[in-house]
């Protein structure tokens, strides 16, 4: 319950670290841009997340995964990428028009072709 | 007789397509699941039967449907296809009554001319032969509109007509070669021996009046032999193979076979049976309103059949379902294009030529892997009740229209559960829409269960995608509607008292509850009881799409927008008061794409009722809480 409130605004407080960016992986988030060329509009605000349907049931945030595509943290992408359902709540409330749904999808097909080495 | 070496070329043009259909059939045929199999051997000796001999006559010959939509087009298809088959009808009676023998080889009745040439001076020969020519000239007269609409597309209504490929040009060229050659032929031999109806006889005179006319016609028999040939040659692998698949199709359809939701030999008799007529073009508002005109479903089908890379094609679609609507073969494109989506990614391999359109190809089945997981889901607690009512994870951005539901339940007495009211699961058909069937089985399994515990007797829904996928992909024992459904239901057995609202309002079909599901009459029934409903230029089966549809993952937001204020500027022509719909998705995105108030069905409904009864004061400052919020 607690943990619910807290995330009721899908903001949490994250613990501080640093990120080495001479070896994180951009392919993942190349991909995506090439794909999904909206994803460069996003800012962050975190919209797609406080209407998010999985939100409401289990710790995922949209905002979140759009931070650890750009920050190429694949691992915790990983495990981000197969919570959402696609319903399309997202959609509808980004203010900069980003085509979140197919962000999800555009990533989780990303790590499909990474794991394979197509990438 | 060396001359009638011309006949060849038409000869083994004719039995190669023969065996071609016959051997494709038979393949075609085995691949089919068992009960299909079936269902065709049943259907072949019964009334099924009769039916497709019906729809031939009526659809492949007249062409009653491309009629119906525009009928210089439709005048041409029939003209072209009934006239071919008149003539080849009343020329097989004319070579049998007048030839020298019965039952002649299809070559004489098709050069009978040649054969006959002094035919025709009297009696019944004479009237045949005039008979012969009208049908020729009326064949002629549509081919003249069919190189007329080749060239100026705009004079047949359609903005656009499909793309050629190299051997469709040749196939067409041949095609367009056939009547004027016979024309020519059949003129030039009767001008040398004086005899020919209207048109070959008064055009054979008036050739021979100042050309060698005797040398002349076997140039033009050759020519008409070879423009057969050559297009029952290449038959199979242009576009107008359409022509004998179509057939196929027709009796396939009568006899009960369905798309379903995997590639079959019925989706590839599909592929080849769509005779790029181009009218899903025209109707698409992907190209209509968006500029966008690569995706349309002659393309979708045409890269299928032609087995291209197709993926972003396959993608980018609202599935709206207008072009089903019209497509006058009745091919299944949204649930081919679902299949398609289905297979995923597909490796880039390309068939060889021979695979291509030889007779071993077998489209390859590749399941997607799994991207999503739902088992954090944890199952829900056991809670009765006998109506559930599921808002839906959209009409959770409308909240207005839950407001609008409550007050009309509660108004009517009854007595129900707000099943997400604390945010629930998604329905499962976004996911289904973007070919991930497996994962929204998930969804849809952890719902059922919650509907199948309550043991409730109806589940009303506020969002016609839930509507429709309750429908068709959950087994309840529930009665699924949807609340335009349920209010009517309501008025209709007395529970809801309702004023009369002076206002003028259209109403929007959004697409999963029309053309998806059927649902036309109960919503306007419902609108029509509270206030004036007027009619849209587009609606029920041809209503339009909104563009805020969750069909398609790839269309980008500017696009959205550019669909939704065309749809938006059509259904206000008419500047009513309000623009009514019933679907949450379709209220927000228009109510970003026009000036007219956009409402629910609902909320409409909420307006009509009579104002509650003031009770204590904490109460109606709730109310006043409630209506604020309404206004938000
Ligand atoms: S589509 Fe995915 S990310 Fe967007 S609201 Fe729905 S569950 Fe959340
Ligand atoms: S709502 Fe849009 S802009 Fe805001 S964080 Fe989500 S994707 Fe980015
Ligand atoms: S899919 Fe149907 S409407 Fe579209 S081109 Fe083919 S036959 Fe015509
Ligand atoms: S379903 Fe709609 S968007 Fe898709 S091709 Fe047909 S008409 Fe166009």
């Amino acid at each position: 319950m607690s943990e619910q409130k807290a995330n009721r605004f899908g903001f949490a407080i994250n613990r501080s670290r640093a990120i080495n960016y001479d070896t994180s992986d951009r392919k993942v988030r190349e991909y995506v841009t090439l794909r999904e060329p909206s994803f460069r509009l996003c800012f962050a605000c975190g919209g797609c997340t406080a209407a998010c349907t999985t939100g409401q049931h289990a710790s995922f945030n949209l905002r979140r995964m759009n931070t650890y595509i750009r920050r190429g943290e694949i691992d915790n992408l990983r495990e981000e990428v197969t919570r959402c359902m696609l319903c399309g709540k997202c959609l509808l409330v980004c203010p900069r028009g980003v085509n979140t749904r197919n962000v999800v999808a555009v990533t989780a097909e990303a790590l499909r072709k990474l794991d394979r080495n197509e990438l | 007789m060396s001359s009638e070496i011309f006949i060849w070329p038409f000869n083994l043009g004719l039995y190669f397509i023969l065996i071609y259909s016959v051997v494709r059939s038979t393949i075609w045929f085995r691949s089919l699941s068992r009960a299909d199999k079936l269902r065709l051997q049943r259907g072949f000796f019964g009334m099924p039967f009769m039916q497709s001999i019906r729809e031939i006559f009526m659809e492949s010959l007249l062409h009653r449907r491309i009629f119906k939509k525009n009928p210089v087009l439709g005048y041409m298809h029939m003209s072209l296809a009934f006239g071919w088959f008149l003539l080849i009808v009343f020329g097989t009676i004319e070579a049998d009554f007048f030839g020298e023998k019965h039952l002649n080889p299809p070559s004489h009745a098709i050069f009978f001319r040649w054969f006959n040439p002094e035919h025709g001076a009297s009696g019944l020969a004479s009237v045949f032969t005039q008979w012969m020519d009208f049908l020729l000239a009326f064949i002629l007269s549509g081919l003249l509109l069919a190189i007329i609409k080749r060239f100026i597309p705009g004079m047949m209504g359609m903005k656009k007509t499909t793309k050629h490929t190299w051997t469709d040009r040749i196939a067409l060229t041949s095609l367009w070669l056939i009547f004027p050659s016979r024309l020519l032929a059949e003129s030039f031999t009767c001008g040398v021996h004086g005899s020919g109806g209207f048109l070959t006889g008064n055009l054979g005179a008036a050739l021979a009046s100042f050309l060698p006319a005797a040398d002349m016609a076997p140039w033009f028999w050759w020519l008409y032999s070879l423009s057969l040939g050559t297009f029952f040659f290449l038959l199979p692998v242009t576009r107008y193979f359409h022509i004998p698949v179509e057939l196929l199709l027709i009796f396939m359809r009568n006899s009960g076979i369905t798309t379903a939701d995997r590639w079959s030999a019925y989706s590839e008799v599909q592929t080849h049976a769509c005779s790029s007529c181009g009218i899903c073009i025209s109707v698409c508002q992907m190209s209509r309103a968006a500029g966008i005109n690569d995706m349309q479903s002659a393309y979708f089908i045409k890269g299928l059949r032609n087995e291209r890379d197709i993926a972003a094609i396959t993608a980018n679609c609202l599935m709206c379902g207008r072009c089903d609507e019209v497509c006058p073969v009745g091919i299944e494109l949204g649930p081919l294009r679902l299949i398609e989506r289905r297979q995923g990614e597909r490796p880039a391999t390309r068939l060889k030529f021979i695979d291509r359109y030889g007779l071993t190809r077998r489209r390859e089945q590749i399941e997607r892997e799994p991207t999503q997981s739902y088992s954090y889901l944890v199952p829900e607690e056991e809670q009765q009740a006998d109506v559930l009512f599921f808002a839906g994870c959209m009409t959770h951005l409308t909240p207005s229209v839950i407001v609008a539901m409550k007050k009309i339940m509660d108004s009517a007495g009854v007595r129900y559960r707000f099943m997400d009211e604390q945010g629930g699961v998604c329905c499962g058909r976004p996911l289904m829409l973007a070919g991930r069937d497996r994962e929204a089985r998930e969804l849809i399994n952890h719902n059922s269960d919650i509907i199948w515990k309550s043991g409730a007797k109806t589940l009303v829904t506020s969002c016609p995608i839930c509507y429709k996928v309750f429908r068709e992909s959950y087994y309840l024992e529930a009665q699924v509607m949807h609340h335009s459904e349920f209010i009517n239901l309501l008025i209709e057995e007395g529970s809801l008292r309702l004023g009369y609202l002076h206002r003028r309002v259209v109403y929007h079909d959004p697409c999963d509850l029309g053309r998806g599901s059927g649902i036309y009459d109960e919503p306007r029934a419902v609108i029509s009881y509270v206030a004036e409903l007027q009619p849209v230029p587009e609606e029920r089966s041809m209503s339009l799409c909104c563009g805020g549809s969750l069909g398609n993952l790839t269309l980008s937001s500017e696009k959205r927008a550019l669909i939704a204020a065309d749809a938006a500027g059509t259904l206000t022509r008419s500047a009513p008061d309000e623009l009514i719909t019933a679907c949450p998705l379709c209220k927000k995105t228009f109510a970003q794409a026009t000036e007219t108030r956009v409402s629910d069905i609902a909320e409409l409904v909420a307006v009509a009722l009579p104002k509650p009864v003031r009770r204590t004061r904490s109460r109606s400052l709730a109310n006043t809480v409630k209506v604020v919020a309404d206004g938000l």
